[in-house]
């Protein structure tokens, strides 16, 4: 910087490099794979109907942004303080209706605008009507996982939500129901559609038609206690095939392992039963996930932590190391305990 | 008649005892007094508050981090929101209105000095009675028990059956008592403007700042008003004095101000659901 007093800045070559240059090498790598949860990468028609709407709230804003500042800087440069100034006093004009009218009506012009379209999104995502081949959904949340019912399979899951594809010419959408066991939740993927609470003795619904298979992330939305922030959503979207055969197998109780029957001994005497389901066995929890197909999911705890043998011996040892909070009791268990259990779980495919 | 006999203390403020001047500031009605104290007052919870904030962007500097226990994180997040609008923000904003608005508009005073004085007290105990939480009343998380339900508090979230200890109760008590202040100078403020004008101030040649307040002023009374009913409710249930048809009234009108959906235990059947 000049030591001689001036206050403008001048900007010397070698600092307009350097500038140039962080600028150019922030671009320089590669396009990194697309965010599981990129809000700017819509998947799904309620999605992208959001995804237009905030381009074109942007727009205006931008525009707003860009006269505004465009005349501050203007005003700034151009009356700036000069050497020649006397320090008088502009003239003082108070009010001209001409202006004060065009600064009240042309801003209402402008709400009214962002306020039709957005009204016009609102409505279209929810007023869809049903389709016949829809895949109908119940989402319940607890503290602090999910729980997914599809009435028309006769199928109960956890956490881990399975979708068909939509093709866009034969649209197969999935509406789901949104209902609470306990607090307020939220049900929210980026990717697909916007955040829908659960709130206990208010079913809402929602609706998504995913356009591309894949793994899409989420998280629950609405602060519903101390592992709100480890209630994470999973959705597998598949091809239809696929999803059948996900079903079929979501619909067969439990096999019986002769291998594991300790565990399943353990599983059962233990309090285990009294808040899981495992579908053909004694234990018909409802407080817990569902864990008749267990093996079949990636991740446990809401996605908490991924499901390997060494982490589910972890969480039933003790599910606070994992999620502290967690509504899950430590089941004080001994080692050979824990090691016969997880054999047995290992086994619910 | 002798001086001696009129000899009245000296008055003059560098030679009162100190505890006369803290006297004189703790019973002032004055509006630039009150002025002071409220910003003041902002002040220290702007501290406070900016203290639990950063103890939030420590604990998410990095994932998986554990600075502070997934508990105290809630309370740290609850106790800044609630803090940083009820105790910093509204505070700010009264105390520049107290202290700027009858010189704008040639009052002597707020139209309520006394209102003025007690809303300003109430404001500041609430304040006191929510950190309070911090240290007093033994509650299942151990020694002290502030509010970990989130600044906007939502049941069911803050009933008893998933928030155990009186963490809700303090949270809503010093709100409720620091909404009662609020209330006061929101009242006075509207008073003030609209009848304590010097003769020739029409309302259309008042600063525009004078115009801001009572703008806030009027929105303060509208929202801080169901917001000290929708507390009372939440009290009453903390109480568990439920009242079957308030229930279902009060279900449909307050459910979208802080009480989400009163939900209570045994109205959860799972059997009912389908499938």
């Amino acid at each position: 910087m000049q030591s001689r007093g001036s206050t403008k800045w001048h900007p010397r070559g070698s600092q307009i490099l350097v500038c140039v240059c962080c600028t150019a090498a922030a671009f320089a790598d590669p396009a990194p794979p697309l965010s599981p949860t990129n809000i700017f990468a819509p998947a799904s028609t309620p999605a992208k109907s959001i995804f237009g709407l905030s381009l074109f709230v942007l727009a205006v804003t931008g525009a707003i942004f860009l006269i505004v500042f465009t005349l501050l800087l203007y005003s700034v440069v151009k009356f700036r303080k000069r050497k020649s100034d006397d320090g008088r006093e502009p003239p003082q004009v108070y009010g001209s209706n001409q202006v004060e009218l065009a600064w009240t009506i042309i801003p209402i012009l402008i709400v009214l605008a962002l306020f039709m379209a957005t009204a016009r999104v609102i409505a279209s995502v929810q007023k869809q009507a049903r389709l016949d081949n829809a895949i109908e959904v119940v989402a319940i949340g607890h503290q602090f996982w999910w729980e997914y019912r599809y009435p028309g399979f006769g199928v109960v899951t956890a956490n881990e939500l399975h979708v068909p594809v939509s093709d866009s010419h034969h649209p197969t959408p999935t509406f789901i129901k949104l209902l609470s066991a306990d607090t307020d939740h939220s049900f929210w993927v980026p990717r697909l559609a916007g955040k829908t609470d659960l709130i206990p003795n208010h079913p809402n619904s929602m609706w998504i038609d995913p356009h591309e298979a894949g793994v899409y992330l989420g998280q629950c939305a609405q602060y519903c206690g101390t592992q709100h922030a480890k209630m994470l959503l999973r959705v597998y979207v598949q091809p239809r095939a696929d999803f059948d055969r996900w079903i079929q197998g979501q619909r067969q109780s439990a096999t019986e392992s002769s291998a594991a029957s300790q565990g399943q001994r353990i599983f059962e005497t233990t309090s285990c039963i009294k808040c899981h389901t495992v579908a053909g066995t004694v234990a018909n929890g409802h407080f817990g996930p569902d864990l008749t197909h267990l093996m079949s999911r990636e991740t446990i705890a809401a996605g908490a932590a991924k499901n390997t043998p060494e982490n589910l011996r972890q969480w039933i040892l003790n599910p606070d190391a994992i999620k502290p909070g967690s509504l899950m009791p430590a089941m004080q268990l001994s080692d050979q305990d824990l090691d016969a259990l997880t054999a047995y779980l290992g086994t619910l495919r | 008649m002798s001086t001696e006999s009129m000899a009245w203390p000296s008055t003059t403020a560098e030679s009162r005892p100190f505890i006369d001047q803290l006297h004189e500031w703790a019973t002032t009605v004055d509006h630039k007094r009150l002025g002071i104290l409220y910003i003041v007052y902002a002040l220290v919870f702007l501290v406070i508050g900016g203290i639990e904030a950063t103890v939030i962007r420590i604990q998410l500097i990095r994932p998986h981090n554990n600075f502070v226990s997934p508990q105290v994180f809630n309370r740290m997040f609850t106790m800044h929101g609630t803090t940083m609008i009820f105790f910093v923000v509204m505070p700010v904003l009264f105390g520049f209105a107290n202290y700027l608005i009858p010189l704008m508009i040639g009052a002597r005073d707020m139209a309520f000095p006394r209102l003025n004085a007690f809303s300003f007290w109430m404001t500041a105990f609430g304040g006191l009675l929510l950190y309070f939480s911090l240290v007093g009343a033994n509650g299942l998380y151990g020694a002290g028990n502030a509010p970990d339900v989130g600044w906007f508090a939502y049941a069911p979230l803050t009933s008893q059956t998933f928030s155990l200890g009186h963490s809700t109760d303090f949270w809503t008590l010093a709100l409720l008592v620091s909404g009662f202040g609020s209330i006061g100078t929101a009242i006075n403020i509207v008073a003030t403007i609209l009848c304590l004008r010097c003769p020739g101030m029409t309302l259309a040649k008042m600063p525009l700042f004078a115009w801001l307040n009572l703008v806030m002023a009027g929105l303060v009374i509208l929202a801080v008003s169901p917001l000290t009913a929708a507390q009372i409710r939440s009290l009453a249930e903390q109480l568990a004095l439920h009242d079957v048809c308030l229930h279902e009234y009060f279900h449909r009108l307050l459910r979208s101000i802080d009480i989400g959906a009163i939900s209570t235990p045994e109205k959860i059947q799972t059997a009912d659901w389908p499938a």
